[in-house]
């Protein structure tokens, strides 16, 4: 948010370098149940980031402190490989991911029917594979995919994607570039049922009408990508069917 | 954190008062609790506050030391923000390294003070390429009750607003102030049942499903956001919070500006 550059991130025909218009979100491509061990599991692409997601639970919850009588807990781990990024990224846990964990936890809290399952830790593991601009949305929209992979009830999926600000336009899904050189990033994620915002955060420089107009794009979309998991675990149940259908005959 | 448990009766309490739309401590819904603060309090640290809001109360220090730029930004100073919940502040705080809420409580006022340019980097060059300003802010909760967020925002404000560089320490002339450029100033709005309520103390935030944080720069844009706790914001909501956002700021800038 903070760099400066001379490299033009809008043309003065409305288009970005990736060669998308302002209210167009990068390709996606969403597919659920690729591990073999994990109870429900997903891999994303947008873009150039890849992000892979395993859910593993509800199990017993360990460290058992943690455990709440009432309901279980949700753990997520957002981890970023250490070949994500262009420089190599120091392996472990920062402050960075800390955050995304703690606020991607806190979204999906909201989802899953944590009151089924008391003193149980239902653990979401979130790996970066390569990223490029928008890697908690994706991995946000990729666990609840994986937790709807597990059988894990919940009352709705949550789709997420950002809206932000470059070369004082107005954009949808910031590109790597756009996140370095641009004038704001605000990643949203919501329940698509409901339209209630569960997981927001904004650094950058909008004005209230700048930030509305992003906000109607992002809402838009993120009803999209939506359409889009609920494709992915239509898919995903139809090969189970054919499988199982196979092995009878 | 969490292992504090309300009382019923006092959860029921809060939810009638709310019901009428008041509050425990009288206030209004959009009205933070008063600000005192002090500045230049600790005369090892380069700036300084000791800052109330209400019956919460932190310290904010700075310290500024020579440092070597980061290799994409050469001739650029370095802000880092660190945040503590000790054991002191409240009966819940644990010693040890921070945790998650300090890490997010940390990042957040980092984000309202980096995003908003409130620090002009720039002026922080001492050699390009080879030494810079490193302006460390740490903050520590010393009485919790309720909205750290917002007391951490303003001490840190105060403090680098009255912090000076010490050039004179490293044979540099003489001392200036930082280069500041505007101030960022959150507001922090938490939600219970359909009600949204600025400033929330400690009760207010335990029975509250979720927490927005907004920050504003001097001309009323918005700087930095945050959305915290388990619970959901509407639209509706998001719209309220904003718009008191920009309200409430230019009220807390009049008294700390």
């Amino acid at each position: 948010m903070s760099g400066h550059t001379d490299m033009t991130l809008v043309n003065d025909e409305g288009i970005r370098i990736d060669g998308r218009r302002c209210d167009e979100k990068r390709p996606i491509k969403i597919e659920a149940g690729v591990l073999k061990n994990a109870d429900g599991s997903c891999y994303l692409e947008i873009g150039k980031n890849k992000v892979l997601c395993a859910v593993y639970g509800p199990r017993e919850c360990r460290p058992r402190h943690l455990q709440d009588p009432t309901k279980a807990i949700i753990q997520c781990k957002y981890n970023m490989e250490t070949y994500s990024v262009s420089d190599r990224k120091r392996p472990g846990t920062d402050r960075r991911s800390v955050e995304i964990s703690k606020l991607i936890s806190e979204a999906l809290s909201n989802v899953v029917q944590v009151e089924l399952f008391p003193r149980a830790s239902i653990d979401v593991y979130i790996e970066i594979l390569q990223a490029n601009a928008g890697t908690r949305c994706a991995g946000l929209t990729a666990a609840s995919v994986a937790l709807a992979d597990a059988g894990i009830p919940m009352r709705d999926l949550i789709p997420a994607i950002a809206c932000g600000k470059a070369d004082n336009h107005v954009v949808l899904d910031l590109n790597k570039e756009e996140d370095n050189f641009g004038q704001a990033d605000v990643p949203l994620a919501i329940v698509p049922s409901t339209d209630e915002i569960v997981l927001l955060q904004m650094d950058g420089n909008m004005t209230r009408e700048e930030l509305d107009h992003g906000l109607d794009m992002a809402f838009g979309a993120a009803h999209e990508v939506y359409d889009m998991q609920k494709a992915a675990l239509k898919k995903r149940y139809s090969e189970i069917e054919k499988k199982e259908g196979a092995t009878d005959e | 954190m969490s292992d504090y448990i309300m009382s019923q009766i006092k959860r029921d309490h809060l939810l009638n008062l709310l019901a009428d739309g008041r509050r425990a401590d009288s206030r209004r819904l959009d009205e933070p609790r008063k600000i005192t603060f002090e500045t230049g309090v600790i005369e090892s640290a380069d700036g300084s506050c000791h800052l109330r809001l209400g019956d919460t109360e932190g310290m904010a220090g700075i310290k500024i030391i020579p440092g070597t730029p980061y290799m994409d930004a050469p001739a650029d100073g370095v802000i880092t923000t660190g945040a503590e919940l000790i054991p002191m502040a409240h009966p819940t705080f644990e010693s040890g390294p921070p945790d998650e809420n300090a890490i997010e409580l940390a990042r957040v006022v980092d984000r309202g003070i980096r995003e908003s340019g409130m620090i002009d980097v720039k002026k922080l060059c001492i050699k390009e390429g080879e030494q810079i300003w490193m302006v460390y802010i740490d903050i520590y909760a010393l009485n919790w009750d309720g909205n750290l967020f917002d007391a951490a925002n303003y001490a840190a404000v105060c403090a680098l607003k009255t912090a000076m560089v010490p050039n004179k320490q490293y044979g540099f002339g003489d001392d200036m102030p930082l280069p500041i450029t505007c101030l960022p100033i959150s507001v922090t709005e938490a939600k219970i049942g359909n009600d949204l309520i600025v400033d929330p103390n400690f009760d207010e935030e335990a029975i509250s499903s979720a927490r927005m944080t907004v920050t504003t720069d001097d001309n009323g844009n918005f700087r930095a956001m945050q959305k915290g706790g388990k619970g959901s914001i509407t639209r509706g909501d998001l719209s309220l919070c904003l718009d008191r956002a920009v309200e409430i700021g230019k009220q807390i800038r009049t008294i700390i500006g």
